[in-house]
């Protein structure tokens, strides 16, 4: 004869009917993502399963999924509240089943009669017997004598997953042999202590965001509002629910008992049951809900570091890795903060956040064209996410006008420039935004000459665009068309080495186009003709301060190479806001939609950062920013790096 | 006896000075520069009747010797204050001086073309401002980047005025006319040479001003183009290379210039600005504002404050001498509601 003792009651049914639907939906849904992986990603994926790349990706999973390390980074208080409640909840629920699983142990070992006698008595317990006896009478009384032929019975205890989340309850009196179990209990109690840390810290953030340390937080939909409130109720009802169980049978915690203790027993009694069921109910609503709102990003954004850290990337159309992306986002709100459209312009509507909700709920109408064609793309928000979601990339997939043009005619471009035999020289593409800005082009040849370099300046009368603004807007077929005709001017010259003077340009080189030549930008160029000693210049007093730009900085992550030649010309001086943190000038080419006041506005808080201190001149290493500071001021000269080293070059 | 400060020795504030000094008012004129007239002198001909700027320059400047006006050059003027009963005046050395009335006549300067880095001024040798090419003509000396005599002159329309980019929405009035002025000018001086104007639109509002664009064209054989010069770039032979469209044909076109004159707007001057800011009466771009542009366009609102000139808006010589003694008109009244108050 077997005895059988087993924990349940029906307040776990929410909780029950709420993890299999939850994950039924996830699972669902990430085959059907992952089907939908393209067929690049999946051989990234394929050969790097087992590969080395898994360790780092483990990591970030730790580091960015429980412990919020990028937040904390970023603003202590807000990744104290995001830790506290991932690593929180995370710990109640691994602490939560050692616990019973320990508790369960010392019960099966014990086997004491006298506690199968008080789970008789204590209402969520079911005992019954297998074995070949049949008899209902017989067995009954056997039982209480718990003998059989062979001597004591053994009383099986089973332990389903559920119960470590509802331990107090099913196990009002510790095993008097599980001594640990104070110790548990308070170190549940602590736990529970740091999730309500975190509570208590997001709704401060709701009435004041300032305190936080974020100027605005995300506004959120009816749905998301409503999975929050049952997010926020479960961890009150779990302390309601465990003080009431802890007043009754002694059983808590140091909070939970000390709560518990506040209660008259005579009048919680009836209770107990129902806030069990409560918090059950939370759960259930919770995870029932989870799926369709942005609390989807739990264990999505885990999948997605995985992915992300074994090299997949987004690719110019819809994959399954962007469904990733899309739900990877908790709407933390962390892109709100940087964004100058918001900053400078306040406007509120357009942030990454928000582009993200509205691919998420699948709308099509006049909105989210807006939010998509609103942007720079100055990456001031891609930089910030704390989960690595390729921003500019959903974005520029929103913009794709590709479908509706289709009657560009690139015809003129075999006619426009002709191969030029270039090799053994360095070409050198000055974009077209260069052209309008004919100091920055007249240096760098100047600085080819000095250092003694041939080279050919492969646009200097004819331009073909590298095919990057059509490509930001969205126009993908006919930036490739671009694409294809400077790749082929390039492979039949024969030139070593590509250098540009655009940054916009050095990415397009760089990222979108299949060169088998290195492609680096001038101040990388510059900086390593001073390194070899091939240009000799001298250094000057004066005091300069240094304006990243986007494409150049976050867009291609060369922040030092400028600041090494500026240091060695001039006295580089540091800027509130610089390196990831620097201001679009505001003219960048990403966004049709500003009206050039708004593009004022946000260059004029750029150029505040830059001249905060005082200064004697501007650098920057972008056209486009050069002309967006040189318009805008008579008081500062405005300077390419590339021109400041002209004029302090020794012959 | 009243005394009336007027800030900027230019054809408004020699003219406003000369007029409250014929009728007993004791004049102060302030001018940042050692000598009066300073935009004027730069000048070779004034349009449209081609008088020369010399004789404007030398009649206005006798009319400084006038008794009752105390000319103090070489000191700027940084702060304007009212003191209760009277303004104060604060110059750089931060010495004082007090009076019952302003004017502010601080005038214009000129778009520095070097912030329109496309058209390559400061770069290419070739590309000038219309006031090089003022002194080049006054010099009667007109060459091209090599000293040589040029072939082609191209002038440029709207270069810092009607231009969002650079922040100037507004026109500055007298550049059309000046490139006309400037065209014929160089088409006298050098009959060979050629002579073209590109333009957005040419604004012929004053008298004259139309019949001169007509002789132009018709006599002198200047060639009109509308369109903006997208870009310039030098040529190997020192020459510069243009950009364009004619937007009249719809073609896109590309030439050859000797000198590509940049035909540069108007702008407030440092002193306007500073002014305007240090006495809350500073309008849309620095200038000076006023307080209606009908009735009341040389008061500001801050009473005994008055302005004249470019410093208000791009004017040409003879408004800015017209808003001048309408100044000192508005001046004398406001003086004489002081003795009545008094």
């Amino acid at each position: 004869m077997k005895i059988h003792a087993y924990p349940y009651n029906d307040f776990v049914i929410p909780f029950l009917i709420g993890t299999v639907l939850l994950f039924a939906i996830i699972i669902y849904k990430y085959i059907r993502w992952i089907r939908k992986f393209s067929p690049e990603q999946r051989k990234v994926i394929r050969s790097n399963w087992y590969s080395w790349k898994i360790i780092p990706a483990i990591w970030e999973m730790i580091r960015e999924g429980l412990l919020h390390v990028r937040i904390l980074k970023k603003n202590l208080l807000l990744g104290i509240m995001h830790q506290a409640y991932a690593l929180g909840w995370f710990l109640l629920i691994v602490v939560g089943a050692i616990e019973s699983r320990d508790a369960f142990y010392t019960m099966q070992h014990e086997q004491s009669i006298q506690a199968i006698h008080e789970l008789e008595q204590q209402i969520g317990w079911h005992i019954y017997n297998t074995g070949e006896d049949k008899d209902p009478e017989y067995l009954n009384q056997r039982r209480y004598r718990v003998e059989t032929e062979d001597g004591m019975a053994r009383i099986h205890y089973h332990r389903p997953f559920y119960v470590g989340i509802f331990y107090r309850y099913f196990v009002h009196k510790a095993p008097a042999s599980f001594r640990q179990h104070k110790a548990y209990s308070n170190l549940m109690d602590a736990l529970l202590l740091y999730v309500f840390l975190g509570l208590t810290m997001a709704i401060i953030k709701i009435f004041w965001s300032k305190v936080l340390g974020m100027r605005r937080t995300t506004k959120h939909t009816i749905v998301d509002r409503f999975s929050k409130f049952s997010l926020w109720m479960i961890f009150p009802m779990r302390l309601l629910a465990e003080s009431v169980t802890a007043c009754l049978y002694g059983n808590g915690g140091f909070f939970t008992q000390t709560v518990g203790n506040l209660f008259d027993p005579m009048i919680v009694r009836g209770m107990e049951t129902s806030l069990w069921m409560l918090y059950s109910l939370m759960l259930g609503v919770f995870f029932v809900t989870m799926p369709f709102t942005r609390y989807m990003h739990i264990f999505t954004e885990l999948l997605l570091i995985w992915f992300r850290k074994i090299g997949v990337t987004e690719e110019t159309g819809k994959t399954g890795y962007t469904y990733f992306e899309l739900n990877a986002c908790s709407r933390c709100g962390v892109c709100i903060s940087g964004c100058p459209i918001d900053r400078v312009l306040e406007n509120h509507e357009i942030q990454s956040v928000y582009l993200i909700r509205s691919l998420r709920n699948q709308e099509r109408g006049s909105r989210l064209k807006m939010i998509a064609d609103n942007c720079l793309m100055c990456d001031r928000c891609t930089v910030d996410c704390p989960v690595g979601i390729d921003l500019s990339s959903l974005r520029r997939q929103t913009r794709d006008k590709g479908a509706i043009d289709t009657t560009g005619n690139y015809q003129y471009l075999e006619k426009k420039q002709t191969p030029f035999n270039a090799i053994g020289r360095v070409a050198y593409f000055g974009g077209c935004m260069s052209h309008l800005t004919p100091g920055i082009t007249e240096s760098m040849e100047r600085i080819f000459t000095a250092a003694g370099q041939k080279y050919w300046y492969m646009d200097k009368l004819a331009t073909i665009c590298c095919g990057r603004p059509l490509q930001q807007q969205g126009f993908v077929n006919q930036a490739a068309e671009l694409r294809r005709k400077n790749t082929d001017l390039i492979a039949k010259s024969g030139a070593t080495m590509l250098v540009t003077s655009c940054p916009i340009c050095y990415q397009s080189f760089k990222k979108e186009y299949d060169l088998n030549i290195p492609v680096i930008h001038h101040t990388e160029y510059i900086d390593m003709l001073i390194r070899q000693g091939r240009i000799k210049v001298r250094h000057d007093d004066r005091k300069v301060s240094y304006h990243d730009p986007c494409e150049l900085g976050r867009g291609c992550g060369i922040y030092d190479e400028p600041r090494n030649v500026l240091s060695a010309v001039t006295n580089l001086q540091k800027t509130r806001y610089q390196r990831e943190k620097s201001v679009c000038c505001g003219f960048n080419l990403g966004d049709t939609k500003l009206s050039i006041e708004e593009q004022t506005k946000i260059r004029n808080a750029s150029l505040e950062n830059l001249t905060s201190k005082p200064v004697d001149a501007i650098a920057t290493a972008c056209p486009m920013c050069k002309k967006a500071f040189q318009h805008a001021t008579n008081d500062y000269p405005v300077r390419d790096v590339a021109e400041i080293v002209a004029e302090n070059l020794i012959n | 006896m009243r005394k009336v400060a007027i800030i900027g020795a230019g054809p408004a504030g020699i003219e406003a000075a000369s007029i409250l000094a014929r009728n007993g008012i004791q004049v102060s004129l302030f001018e940042k520069s050692e000598t009066p007239l300073k935009n004027l002198q730069d000048k070779a001909f004034l349009f449209p009747n081609f008088q020369a700027a010399q004789e404007i320059v030398d009649d206005l400047s006798g009319k400084l010797l006038a008794d009752g006006i105390t000319s103090v050059f070489g000191v700027e003027i940084t702060d304007v204050r009212w003191q209760g009963t009277e303004w104060k005046l604060t110059d750089i050395k931060g010495q004082t001086y007090v009076t019952d009335s302003v004017l502010i006549a601080t005038g214009y300067q000129v778009f520095d073309a070097h912030r329109k880095e496309e058209l390559g001024y400061g770069i290419y040798k070739g590309v000038i401002t219309s006031l090089d090419m003022e002194q080049m003509i006054k010099h009667g000396k007109i060459t091209n980047a090599n000293g040589d005599e040029p072939k082609r002159v191209t002038f440029l329309q709207c270069v810092g005025s009607r231009d969002e980019k650079s922040g100037n929405h507004y026109c500055s009035k007298i550049c059309c006319v000046t490139a006309v002025k400037q065209a014929i000018e160089v088409r006298k001086q050098l009959p060979k040479c050629d002579s073209s104007v590109f333009y957005m639109d040419l604004r012929m509002w004053g008298q004259g001003f139309e019949e001169m664009y007509r002789t132009a064209q018709e006599k002198y054989g200047v060639s009109f183009v509308r369109g903006r010069i997208s870009e310039a770039a030098a040529t190997f032979d020192g020459r510069v290379q243009l950009k364009s469209e004619d937007t009249l044909m719809g073609l896109p076109l590309k030439m050859t210039t000797d000198l590509l004159v940049l035909m540069v707007g108007m702008e407030p001057s440092c002193g306007t600005k500073l002014l305007g800011k240090s006495c809350d009466v500073n309008g849309d771009y620095g200038f000076i504002k006023t307080v209606n542009p009908h009735l009341y366009d040389n008061e500001t609102s801050r009473p005994g404050l008055f302005a004249a000139g470019t410093c208000k808006r791009p004017m040409s010589i003879s408004d800015s001498i017209n808003d001048a003694r309408s100044a000192a008109l508005a001046i004398q009244e406001y003086l004489d509601s002081l003795k009545n108050e008094n």
